[in-house]
């Protein structure tokens, strides 16, 4: 599991446009470096982040959708910097929950979710 | 440093060195050895090691030494935990003496007034002033005669250790004073002390005493 530090503001007002930062530990290994030793490093990168949100479904309404709104999403390559920082922004209309997630190399798959309260 | 990379410093959404302090914040509380105890069952929430990383390195009288924080840790793994001690550069040490230090932030380095302290200052200083390696350079060549300098496309700091453990942009990942001083050692062709040798532990302990007054800044970032 990666290590991630996610800062979305706790509350937003209806219409807010809201900053979103997202820091997740990893190598990002090219597999172009060469250990001390002189054996090629295994290639290991995310090779995409994506964010969604997911609205707060109100408990009469039939809407059933949980998979949400892509928000942002970033394909990565080597030569992106390791322990890679994306910042980005949304337009706060309703209150829902914000579903971040980290793909690549050797399986990684993690999701984080973030609830965001729109007054 | 660049304004670029006092930014990153000073926000801890960008610092990536948070990523580590997190992970030591964790590991503050999480049961280990026999015993089941956390570094918290014994000192209480991570907020009470306030003022502790502006002391260090310290003597220490159970060890008949000084040592540094990150020995400090290992001192507590092994004889409070029972469990063994992580090797230097380990990650989970690191991620602990950054939280440790964290609580420190913008408190004046402070080395406490020991006899056997002074001494480690004293033999630091005399290994500060030696000129060293095939390129035949001291410390205090290069981080006071020629501080604000440059060398190749860096600026050479005055060399004050107030922010570690650190982030370096060069490591992509956090690293200990002691690697930082080894790097500088290996940049004037010199053969680096071994980590955790007594002349880093003395070096640090006269850099500490150089910088004393001066705010501590754990997590830096620097190039
Ligand atoms: C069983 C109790 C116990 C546990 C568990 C324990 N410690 Fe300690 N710790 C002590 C005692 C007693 C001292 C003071 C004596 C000494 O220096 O060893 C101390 C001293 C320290 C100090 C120095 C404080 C100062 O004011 O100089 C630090 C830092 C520290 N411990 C960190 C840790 C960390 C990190 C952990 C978890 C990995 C931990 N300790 C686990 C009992 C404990
Ligand atoms: C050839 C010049 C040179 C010599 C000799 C040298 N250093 Fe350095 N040192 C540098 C440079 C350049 C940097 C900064 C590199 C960077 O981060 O861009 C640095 C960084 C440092 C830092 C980190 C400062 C910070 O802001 O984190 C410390 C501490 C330090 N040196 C201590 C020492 C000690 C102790 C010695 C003697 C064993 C030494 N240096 C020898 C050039 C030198």
């Amino acid at each position: 599991m990666a290590r991630t530090l996610i800062t979305v503001p706790r509350t937003a007002r209806r219409d807010e446009i809201i900053e979103i930062r997202a820091l997740v530990q990893h190598s990002m290994e090219t597999g172009y470096r060469r250990s001390s030793e002189g054996d090629l490093l295994p290639r290991d990168l995310i090779r995409r982040f994506t964010c969604r949100f997911v609205p707060r479904v109100a408990a009469n309404s039939s809407a059933t959708s949980t998979a949400g709104d892509l928000i942002f999403a970033a394909t990565f390559h080597a030569a992106i910097a390791a322990n890679p920082y994306l910042s980005f922004n949304l337009r706060a209309t309703t209150s829902g929950t914000l579903v971040f997630s980290w793909e690549g190399d050797n399986g990684l798959a993690q999701t984080e979710t973030v609830s965001l309260l729109v007054a | 440093m660049q304004p670029s990379t006092q930014a990153l410093q000073k926000d801890d959404t960008q610092n990536p060195a948070m990523l580590w302090v997190k992970a030591g914040e964790a590991l503050w509380n999480k049961p280990e050895g026999a015993a089941a105890k956390s570094c918290a069952s014994c000192h209480g929430e991570i907020g009470r090691m306030k003022s502790v990383a502006t002391r260090y390195p310290a003597y220490s009288s159970t060890q008949a030494k000084v040592i540094n924080l990150s020995q400090q840790v290992n001192l507590c793994r092994v004889t409070q935990q029972q469990v063994s001690q992580w090797p230097a550069e380990h990650e989970s040490l690191l991620g602990l003496e950054a939280a440790i230090a964290k609580e420190s932030r913008g408190l004046p380095i402070s080395p406490p007034t020991q006899s056997q302290l002074a001494d480690a200052q004293t033999r630091g200083e005399a290994l500060f002033n030696q000129r060293i390696g095939q390129v035949d350079l001291s410390c205090r060549d290069c981080h006071e005669t020629l501080a604000g300098r440059k060398l190749g496309g860096n600026v050479i700091p005055q060399g004050h250790a107030t922010g570690y453990p650190i982030y370096r942009l060069e490591w992509q990942s956090v690293g200990s004073l002691q690697r930082r001083l080894r790097g500088c050692m290996t940049a004037v062709r010199a053969e680096p002390y071994a980590h955790g040798a007594s002349e880093l532990i003395d070096l640090e302990a006269y850099l500490a005493k150089r910088a004393a007054g001066m705010k501590l800044e754990t997590p830096g970032v620097r190039p």
